[in-house]
């Protein structure tokens, strides 16, 4: 029982004790049912008649299955519940034990867990990158990445933003084991955030008006000389690659942030070059070997700026850069030498 | 019942606009139903499913104007599928071939094709008016066809529409005869126009009161045209782009200043922020400003332009004014009615520049303040609580924190407690879209207290089904309920099928409601169609009833299945 204790305590919140207190003075039916995680309101404005026997049941239920969980921790959230919302847990007890079609959490369990709510955390992430997963059985139900991301406000904020593709690998086992992609995730979180996880008509905006403001930006960008709000879509080529990409400058502040979002994006090129491209002389590459090609020296990453000069990326501050920079251009280091004539003659031929 | 003649009650009734009275006073007895229904010239239909053009017509045979509505509101939000429905040719085809003399077309959220617009052009000799409001499927032929073939067109007006834009012509389609134009609003396209026919258009239309430019309109046009319709109402600038040192820009000051009547003011899709002065002369007079397309209008300078805008009623802006902003439009703005604040920057969560400090400052200065749209970073209980004292006049509160289950962050509670103040103290409240960490608690309030409640939007929140249960319960005048991503399941749905019926519809997706369960809902339900819809192919592979829905719509209807859903829609 202790675990799920120290978890609490060390979310944060002392809320261990109010609730209690809370619950005692709202409790007319005189039943205390003490549980660690904060389950133990039985106060209800609308009574519906619940038997408490029944209720004690499903609560010490409830308090069987949290444990059963792996590392589940979001008893503030419980907490938070019972002191405001007496009748929360009358409806916990009426919520019966259903099975969850991927095999993990039972709604009983999610309110438990969660309050019900599926993790905003993931639900992003999982509607996001795969479109099946918009089915709604098999996104998976509230794990315990929510709890965690609402005990700290400031968790909560890191949460939300979510590695893309890394992310499909992580949601995955999260139908298995919510605790452990929970733990990677908030480390992955805090670690750099990159790109954006988005959850399908969030925030509820009108497709038009996201559009045109998009173009907004970009065209008083150009107007003013000026970063205004909104996104700063840049193209990003690669000697070799058979198509381009595009990322946001927006959403990194350090080149670093760039540098690696980069390395994800193109990672599929130069693992593939070995075959697809026949360029001779290249061994296949593993994923270690990844890093050192950009920060290393196979590749340089060059920007084209507002004059027109093929730069290297990196001798100006982060602002600066973002303020002028055009196009992201991943070089090869011999042809980078030199970077003024040469390397311009080079992109030419490319474009 | 029948104290009078047929042509008084007739007369009595021209007095009775309002489409609920309408509706209310056909239901008194058969003789009224008579003589409402001939009189009647302007009908609305909510969902444009619930009825079929044939029996409209049969019923209404002096209609006029009618307005209609296709896709469910989520749909803005690209959640319904493409083409999920909502054409509009039918309506026009059964229009045309009746002797309905149609004046007035006004569309939200539909599916309308050039061919239908062409076909409109051509059948109604006295058409005046076309309103589309967030519609798709036309491009810019079928306006040259409605700008040639009306000839007594009188307001086009394109809001947010997804217009495909072949570029240009089409504004030369207005025969010289053209006159009558009241009204034009292009401001949702994104193509080129030809300027000079815009400019004789103007020229040629003297009884032009509202006209709202798209981006390619330039500032120096943008001064023709002032100088050609000086008694312009409402205004819509394209782009505001220009060197505050050249002749064009003084021009433009002397044209502005010509138009004493100018009342509402939108559009600055590109703006040079340091031109705002020009504007000034005519800010004491506006009672409406739409800033919310124009990021480039930010700081000071904008705060400059708030604080000539003495009269403001309805502001719409950008989250980057900032509270600070925000507290500037407190203190000037005291006749505000309506605030909209759109986020800049959506998708980026961490970067909304307005919190729950603004709201409180607006609500404290502009205590007439009604509807609200705020997008913010955060929200706590005690602003929302403060914001019921301050302004118990809400009829509609949409809230929408960019982090959809974001706690109080002071508190770390849900914001239940907040929103129950709202629904509490403001008792006339129509609309309400909530965001935030929500428990069925905040159901519970608004069971309890929202009295007026016609439309809820729900997202991410509640614990278990009695949230839904106490809205259905609580809240008579429920006519929308959409719901996204909470935990509602089959007992709430069936708990009372027969409330469906008196709400145009409902949403639900990314619930926890099984096949079974909405297949129950249809079963005992006939007046309903529920719709599964279901990309995924879900459905076809596994008919399973416990299976879970991921999205159905359902509403009432008199005419049963449409016949024009697409495969992936299941009607049950």
């Amino acid at each position: 029982m202790s675990p799920p204790l120290l978890g609490v305590e060390e979310e944060g919140q002392s809320r261990v004790s109010s609730p209690s207190v809370e619950c005692i003075s709202h409790n007319g039916l005189g039943i205390r049912e003490r549980n660690y995680l904060g389950l133990s309101d039985f106060c209800s404005v609308d009574s519906s008649g619940v038997p408490d026997d029944n209720g004690n049941n499903l609560n010490l239920k409830a308090t069987e299955l949290r444990l059963g969980l792996p590392g589940s921790q979001s008893p503030e959230r419980e907490t938070e519940h019972c002191f405001l919302n007496s009748g929360k847990l009358d409806e916990k007890t009426l919520f019966p034990l259903l099975p969850s079609k991927d095999g993990i959490c039972s709604s009983f369990q999610k309110s438990a867990v969660t309050g019900n709510k599926r993790g905003f955390s993931e639900v992003k992430g999982t509607i996001y990158t795969e479109k099946k997963w918009m089915g709604h059985g098999a996104v998976p139900d509230s794990q315990s990445l929510q709890p965690v991301s609402h005990g700290k406000y400031s968790v909560a904020q890191a949460s939300v933003k979510k590695d893309g593709p890394a992310n499909v690998v992580q949601e995955q086992p999260c139908t298995s084991n919510g605790t452990k992609v929970n733990r990677t995730d908030i480390s992955n979180n805090s670690s750099a955030p990159t790109a954006k996880a988005q959850v399908v008509g969030w925030p509820p905006i009108r497709s038009f008006r996201t559009k045109t403001l998009t173009t907004s930006s970009k065209n008083n960008d150009e107007v003013d000389g000026k970063p205004g709000p909104g996104t700063l879509f840049v193209k990003v080529s690669m000697d070799g690659a058979p198509y381009l990409r595009k990322v946001d400058l927006r959403m990194y502040s350090t080149y670093q942030e760039l540098s690696s979002a980069l390395e994800k994006m193109f990672s599929c090129f130069t693992l593939g070059q070995c075959g697809a491209h026949g360029t001779p002389g290249k061994e296949i590459l593993s994923e270690s070997k990844l890093k050192d090609l950009l920060h290393g020296s196979e590749y340089v990453l060059t920007y084209e700026d507002k004059d027109g000069d093929w730069m290297l990326v990196g001798d100006v501050p982060w602002e600066m850069f973002i303020e002028t920079c055009r196009r992201l251009k991943i070089m090869k280091s011999a042809d980078a030498i030199g970077l003024a004539p040469k390397a311009m003659d080079k992109s030419k031929k490319d474009c | 019942m029948n104290y009078f003649p047929d042509e008084v009650l007739e007369h009595v009734f021209d007095f009775i606009t309002s489409h609920k009275d309408r509706n209310s006073v056909s239901l008194v007895c058969k003789s009224w139903y008579k003589i409402e229904r001939y009189s009647r010239q302007r009908v609305f239909i909510g969902n444009c499913y619930s009825i079929s053009p044939e029996r409209l017509i049969a019923r209404f045979p002096g209609l006029k104007s009618l307005t209609l509505k296709g896709k469910p509101h989520f749909a803005d939000f690209n959640l319904v599928p493409h083409d999920w429905g909502g054409f509009v040719y039918p309506w026009i085809e059964a229009l045309a071939k009746s002797r309905i003399g149609l004046e007035e077309l006004r569309l939200k959220r539909m599916v309308v094709s050039d061919e239908s617009l062409e076909l409109l052009s051509k059948s109604f000799v006295n058409f005046k008016s076309l309103v589309l409001v967030s519609c798709e499927g036309f491009t810019t032929d079928g306006l040259a066809a409605i700008a040639a073939n009306c000839r007594f067109l009188r307001e086009l007006d394109l809001q947010e529409n997804e217009v495909d834009d072949h570029r240009g012509h089409w504004l030369s389609c207005f025969p010289e005869s053209c006159t009558s134009l009241i009204s034009l609003n292009f401001a949702c396209l994104r193509g080129e126009v030809n300027l000079g026919a815009l400019e004789r258009l103007v020229s040629r239309s003297p009884n032009l009161k509202s006209l709202r430019l798209n981006r390619a309109v330039p500032l120096d046009t943008l001064q023709k045209l002032l100088m050609r319709a000086p008694q312009l109402v409402d205004l819509g600038i394209g782009s505001y782009v220009h060197d505050p040192f050249s002749e064009a820009y003084n021009k433009l000051k002397i044209a502005i200043q010509r138009c004493k009547s100018i009342r509402s003011l939108s559009g600055f899709l590109e703006v040079a922020p340091h031109c705002m002065s020009a504007i000034y002369p005519i800010c004491g007079n506006l009672t409406f400003l739409n800033l919310s397309y124009a990021p480039g209008l930010h700081g000071n300078k904008l705060m400059k332009l708030i604080q000539h805008c003495r009269k403001l009623q309805r502001l719409w802006i950008l989250d980057c004014i900032g509270d600070k902003g925000l507290g500037v439009v407190a203190l000037t703005c005291k006749e505000l009615q309506e605030l909209r604040v759109f986020p800049s920057d959506p998708f980026e969560a961490g970067n909304a520049a307005v919190t729950e400090e603004g709201l409180v400052l607006v609500s404290a200065g502009c205590t007439k303040l009604n509807s609200l749209l705020y997008f913010c970073q955060q929200m706590t209980n005690a602003a929302l609580i403060t914001v019921a004292k301050n302004c118990p006049n809400f009829i509609r509160f949409r809230l929408c924190i960019l982090d959809p289950i974001k706690p109080d962050p002071v508190t770390n509670q849900p914001l239940d407690e907040g929103f129950g103040a709202i629904v509490q103290s403001c008792k006339g409240l129509k609309r309400l879209s909530l965001s935030g960490l929500l428990t069925d608690q905040v159901f519970l309030y608004i069971g309890m207290y929202a009295e007026q409640l016609e439309m809820l939007s729900i997202a991410f929140a509640a614990d278990s089904d009695k949230g839904m249960l106490y809205v259905l319960n609580g809240c008579k005048k429920l006519r929308k309920l959409e719901i996204r991503d909470c935990p509602f399941g089959d007992s709430a749905l069936l708990e009372d099928v027969g409330k469906y019926e008196t709400m145009r519809s409902l949403w639900m997706s990314s619930c926890e409601v099984t096949l079974g369960g909405c297949k129950s809902v249809a079963e005992k339900m006939p007046t309903l169609n529920v719709e599964i819809i279901d990309e995924s192919e879900q459905m076809e592979f596994n008919l399973d009833d416990k299976q879970k829905v991921d999205k159905m719509y359902l509403y009432r209807t008199l005419v049963g299945h449409r016949k024009d859903a697409p495969e992936y829609v299941w009607i049950l």
